[in-house]
């Protein structure tokens, strides 16, 4: 019975932050208490929705709360994913390495598949123009030096999708 | 876009305040009024030089699963392809590469069951083979956009 109750109270708590997440995955309203107004639309307490936020934040189910500019209008109009073979044993080191650089916006250790594929650490590059990328990537090459036994820049020619991450609301 | 707003864009790309009256907050920091900001801020997102405001949600620590994806698609079936792809609501985005894996997509769903049926379910309507590049490890990125 107790194990029951306690089964419920868990499943109340994951439908409140499932909650939070639907009524602002499409973002804040911009005023002056944002929360309170979310608060309101989901029937409970401005408190209790700022904390379950800040827990969110610390266990990073949310990675921050902000704004995304759109990087096209700030003039950065080029961007090419850089793909990186390196060796298991540093691609900590280097992984560290390549996102402190400017311009390296996301920075990912993923899987190989030899013999088509055997880049396994991704840098994505954003620059003003295509030349500019590809001076930033060879920069990076020559800072890393024999780290990286080989590496390829991947342009993006044209977008095809670009939706956001939504949840669907399960009602 | 004013050096003001370069300062709400170079702030706000980091952290927004969880407060009551967080514009209010960054209103000290920014030395501009709690108004100000929030016409600013509601100014940018009209005029698409922001494209969002609010909390950013990792997928897959909410439970839910994410990979990019990449496929060799044959140049003359490539618009065929990418509309029996894109028809896949699990697919956020996707980007025509220069590379022989031409097609790059990320996937996003929520259960790691249901990201492996969606590409099972590509690689059956598409006939071409899928690679599954989840992220292994994420490395921290000091910097974002400098406005």
């Amino acid at each position: 019975m107790k194990q029951a109750m306690q089964q419920d109270n868990n499943f109340q708590e994951d439908d409140l932050d499932r909650r939070i997440v639907l009524a602002t995955q499409s973002g804040l309203p911009v005023v002056a208490e944002p929360y309170r107004v979310i608060a309101e639309q989901l029937g409970i307490s401005n408190e209790l929705l700022m904390q379950r936020l800040e827990t969110m934040k610390k266990d990073n189910r949310i990675r921050r709360i902000g704004v995304v500019p759109n990087h096209y209008k700030l003039g950065y109009t080029a961007n090419g994913m850089s793909v990186w073979d390196v060796d298991d044993n540093i691609i900590n080191e280097v992984g560290e390495q390549l996102g402190q650089l400017e311009m390296v916006t996301h920075c990912y250790q993923r899987p190989r598949f030899p013999p088509e594929w055997s880049y396994n650490l991704f840098a994505m590059v954003h620059g003003r123009d295509r030349e500019e990328v590809l001076n930033k990537v060879a920069q990076i090459a020559e800072l890393l030096g024999s780290k990286a036994r080989k590496h390829d820049i991947l342009f993006s020619t044209r977008i095809l999708k670009k939706t956001g991450l939504r949840l669907k609301d399960r009602g | 876009m004013d050096q003001l707003d370069r300062n709400i864009i170079n702030t706000l790309q980091y952290d927004f305040p969880v407060c009551e009256r967080p514009f209010a907050q960054l209103a000290e920091t920014l030395n501009s009024t709690e108004n100000e900001l929030i016409s600013r801020v509601q100014a940018m997102l009209d005029n698409g030089l922001l494209t969002r405001f609010g909390p950013m949600y990792n997928a897959v620590n909410m439970g839910g699963a994410l990979s990019l994806c990449a496929m060799e698609v044959p140049e003359n079936r490539f618009d065929e392809i990418t509309e029996q792809v894109n028809a896949f609501p699990e697919v956020a985005h996707n980007y025509q590469r220069d590379h022989k894996m031409n097609m790059w997509f990320v996937l996003a769903t929520e259960s790691e069951q249901d990201l492996q049926n969606t590409l099972d379910a590509i690689e059956d309507i598409t006939g071409i083979h899928v690679y599954n590049m989840p992220k292994e490890k994420e490395f921290f990125v000091g910097l974002h956009f400098k406005a």
